[in-house]
């Protein structure tokens, strides 16, 4: 095990290592940076002051191995636009991010789920039909569309939930601010949480149903109900258990996408969090953020793939006498 | 002249009293602003709220007149000396008095390395403490319009900013914001309460404000809003009291909605075309050996080949006023004097004919995507019109970031032909003939954002002129004769004003302002 994880985390830098590399060439086409941070009618000279102080003149390899050098002490510069260190940045902006990806989670899991196995058990049932055809509009239609519409709908029609913003945040600690503990906290959540994670319910589902279809014709299943076991126990305990390896993975793969590509979300709903500021980042070329935040999507994901790796083994015990043998 | 209608109604709610209750003023921009660092960024957003809460020695009306604000009046004692005399009885937020010293200590901040400011106060001006409530300005020469740019000139506390070693500007490349980019202490008749950049910005009533209270609000909430869908919908739900700007194709919407209504002006802005004049050979053309836009024939025959009135009414949704002149007609007495050369393609095809391109050419244009309203659209329109004389426009659309790297001196004024917006900082037209129409080396000194190289040495002439003139009559008679020498050589081609529009709750009254800044000062709950 020792052995796997460290090749894992050896294989994790090199990856790391290539994303900021492409993320740092890619960086020469977005635009000139000191445009957005002078008015415009600071002068030429001023201009090109500020060009040899940030050191963009410098060649592109001496950028980058500046830059990689700080990044292995965690020191991820300043942000052009803001003056402040990114990693504080993107430290307060975490939590918001989190919050939300951890709320579209759980939504897409409580609900894609139990569909799943419904589906799946009754397959001609009207309500079967319901949830496919509507999960068939969770997938084909645009994130920012959704949200539009959850807005025009629920904010200004209806006018039950707020349109943007996190609503009332409380501190917890230095670290943290949390929108669980306020009405309007939890109130700003469902919109945004619900639009990000449609996708997520209705991929969880259809694999869910694909899998119990599956699973229902093995020979194991027949065994079972012929011990006379209640059907419950034959489906939720028997059968679903056999379809969670793929379910696991592609989970949390896009958990890592939830969290790495709230950016549409963020900005439909004007949510506070790290996907906006990327994107401000990239309007304002403001290099250290995108930089970094490609840096720590990078990131999630190869935590993610470990941790998924890791699972594997402990659910399927098949895997665990392989690789005991090799 | 919207804007003067809605001060009547300010007049109004005045007049009928303001009763006291919690009325918190919630509203959303489409950007946010960063440094509070007065001087640290010269930027219309940025000055404009940081307006609320500073003040210049002078500021402008809703019709954007100069009148006396820190400084309760000045004269010009002699041709190079005004004497400003400052009102006694200001305090600072915090409660450090207003005096001369700061004054002094403003304007050595302002012109301090790292302000993106310097251009407020000439760096030749003497600033003498005669008192403590006497400031004397000595120039080298004859400036009639030295306080043009003191209603954002903002007046900062000494002892206050010293104290908290903030003395040095947080400048562009800075990685550290110092004190007083993170607070704020001012004169003015708002307080910041916390401010989280791109997130929200809060603000209270100054209670010890110097002037006459004009507003009935407890607390102002600002929150930037990106996408124009969600800061419409935030009006239109009702939890927003003021959203600007909304796109012109909005504005029926909140219009057609109960309880919103649109509030539109002119804007100060001009948005214009302009040619590369300066190269013997355009970098992005078919013609080769020589450059057709050095013949002012073709540059009229571009402008007569583009029907304003269509851009106005299709494009811009009837919200633009086409213009004659690269400055607004609120900020030059004799713009009157001045109409456009009339739409006419065939004028244009003959014109075109006359300077040896009967058959047409090909050209490329810049125009940036994301900066002016609608600003891909009417290029779009315009190599549309073109194509009908003749000449075929290849379109480079890009974001401003892309697009102004691409076009300015740090670029090489890499651009043959392009769009682009222009607000005199000054509001006044020395601004615009010295920046947009003086001849300019390839570095871009003489006139750095004069982007297609134009040069005519009695322009240069005639801007220094207007500069040291003091006569407002004489002055205004240079200007003309500058403007009408530009008109006919068709320097660039002014397209139009394009017009402001905020979505405002009918909760509220406000002041909208030309130069769209946002004064909570006049806003009023009925």
């Amino acid at each position: 095990m020792f052995g796997f994880i460290s090749r894992r985390i050896a294989m994790a830098l090199m990856v790391m290592f290539v994303v900021a590399l492409i993320s740092f060439l890619l960086f020469r086409f977005v635009g000139d940076p000191i445009n957005q941070m002078v008015g415009i009618e600071t002068t030429p000279e001023q201009r090109e002051a500020l060009r040899e102080r940030l050191g963009l003149n410098d060649p592109f390899y001496t950028q980058f191995l500046r830059y990689i050098a700080g990044a292995i002490q965690f020191e991820f510069g300043n942000s052009y636009q803001f003056k402040q260190p990114v990693a504080d940045l993107i430290g307060r902006r975490l939590p918001a991010t989190l919050e939300l990806s951890f709320a579209s989670a759980i939504f897409a899991l409580l609900l894609g789920v139990p569909m799943g196995v419904y589906t799946g058990l009754n397959r001609d049932s009207w309500l079967s039909k319901i949830f496919l055809s509507v999960s068939l509009i969770g997938i084909s239609l645009p994130t920012f569309f959704i949200g539009i519409l959850f807005i025009f709908l629920f904010s200004v029609t209806l006018q039950w939930l707020p349109s943007f913003g996190r609503g009332e945040v409380v501190q917890i600690g230095s670290f943290w601010d949390t929108g669980f503990l306020t009405i309007s906290g939890l109130k700003a959540l469902i919109l945004p949480a619900i639009t990000l994670g449609l996708y997520q319910m209705t991929l969880i589902m259809r694999l869910i149903r694909a899998e119990m279809l599956e699973v229902l014709r093995t020979d194991h299943i027949k065994f079972a109900r012929a011990r006379g076991l209640p059907n419950r126990s034959v489906y939720y305990i028997h059968a679903l258990k056999n379809t969670m390896v793929p379910v696991i993975t592609i989970t949390g793969l896009q958990l890592g996408s939830i969290i790495a590509f709230a950016i549409i979300t963020e900005t439909v709903f004007q949510w506070p969090g790290m996907g906006i500021l990327f994107l401000q980042a990239v309007q304002n070329v403001d290099i250290p953020i995108m930089a970094a935040y490609l840096l720590l999507t990078a990131f999630i994901f190869v935590v993610i793939n470990l941790v998924v790796d890791i699972l594997y083994v402990v659910i399927d015990p098949r895997l665990r006498s392989e690789r005991g043998r090799a | 002249m919207r804007f003067k209608i809605a001060s009547a109604a300010l007049a109004m709610t005045l007049l009928v009293g303001t009763q006291a209750s919690a009325e918190t003023l919630k509203f959303a921009f489409q950007g946010t602003y960063n440094q509070q660092d007065p001087y640290s960024l010269n930027e219309t957003f940025t000055l404009g709220m940081l307006g609320n809460v500073y003040e210049g020695l002078v500021r402008r009306t809703p019709d954007l007149k100069i009148e006396p604000a820190l400084a309760e009046s000045w004269e010009v004692i002699e041709p190079t000396r005004w004497r400003f005399h400052l009102r006694k009885g200001v305090k600072f937020h915090n409660g450090n008095d207003f005096t001369a010293d700061d004054v002094v200590f403003s304007a050595d901040r302002v012109r301090s390395e790292g302000s993106d400011a310097t251009q407020f106060l000439n760096a030749d001006v003497k600033v003498e403490k005669v008192d403590d409530y006497t400031v004397d300005f000595v120039l080298t020469g004859v400036n009639p319009i030295l306080h043009s740019e003191w209603s954002h000139w903002f007046i900062m506390d000494k002892e206050w900013t010293e104290a908290n070693n903030a003395v040095k500007v947080t400048s562009a490349s800075d990685t550290n914001p110092n004190y007083a980019s993170l607070h704020t202490n001012g004169t003015g008749p708002f307080k910041v309460t916390s401010h989280e950049p791109g997130v929200k910005t809060t603000f209270v009533p100054n209670e010890n404000w110097w002037d006459q209270k004009t507003h009935n609000l407890t607390s102002v909430e600002f929150t930037p809003i990106g996408s124009d869908a969600t800061r419409v919908a935030a009006l239109l739900s009702g939890e927003l009291d003021m959203v600007f700007p909304i796109p012109v194709q909005d504005i029926k919407r909140i219009n057609a909605n109960p309880g919103t209504s649109a509030l539109t002006g002119p804007e100060l802005r001009t948005i214009f075309l302009g040619f590369d004049q300066r190269r013997d050979e355009l970098l992005h053309s078919d013609v080769k050996g020589k450059n057709p836009f050095k013949d002012a024939r073709v540059r009229k025959a571009f402008y007569q080949a583009i029907n304003m009135d269509a851009i106005k009414a299709k494009i811009m949704r009837g919200l633009s006023e086409p213009s004659a002149l690269l400055i607004s007609p609120y900020l030059f007495a004799n713009s009157g004097d001045f109409s456009r050369h009339p739409y006419d393609p065939e004028a244009s095809k003959k014109l075109l004919a006359e300077a040896g391109y009967a058959d047409g050419f090909e050209v490329s244009m810049d125009c940036p995507n994301d900066r002016y309203v609608n600003d891909e659209a009417i290029c779009q329109a315009t190599a549309s019109f073109l194509a009908r004389v003749g000449i075929k426009v290849n379109l480079n659309a890009q974001p401003k970031a892309k697009y102004f790297a691409k076009v300015l001196a740090s670029g090489g004024f890499d651009t043959s032909f392009y769009l682009l917006g222009w607000t005199p900082g000054s509001f006044d037209s020395h601004n615009v003939l010295k920046n947009l129409n003086n001849c300019r080396d390839d570095k871009g000194a003489g006139g750095p954002f004069n982007l297609g190289g134009y040069c005519n040495p009695k322009i240069d002439e005639l801007t220094a002129k207007v500069l040291s003139e003091n006569d407002e009559e004489k002055r205004n008679a240079l200007i003309s004769e500058a403007y009408t020498i530009l008109h006919n050589e068709v320097s660039h081609i002014p397209l139009h004003q394009q017009g402001l529009a905020w979505g405002v709750s009918d909760k509220v009254t406000l002041v909208q302002r030309a130069d769209n800044k946002f004064f909570f000062k006049y806003v009023n709950f009925k």
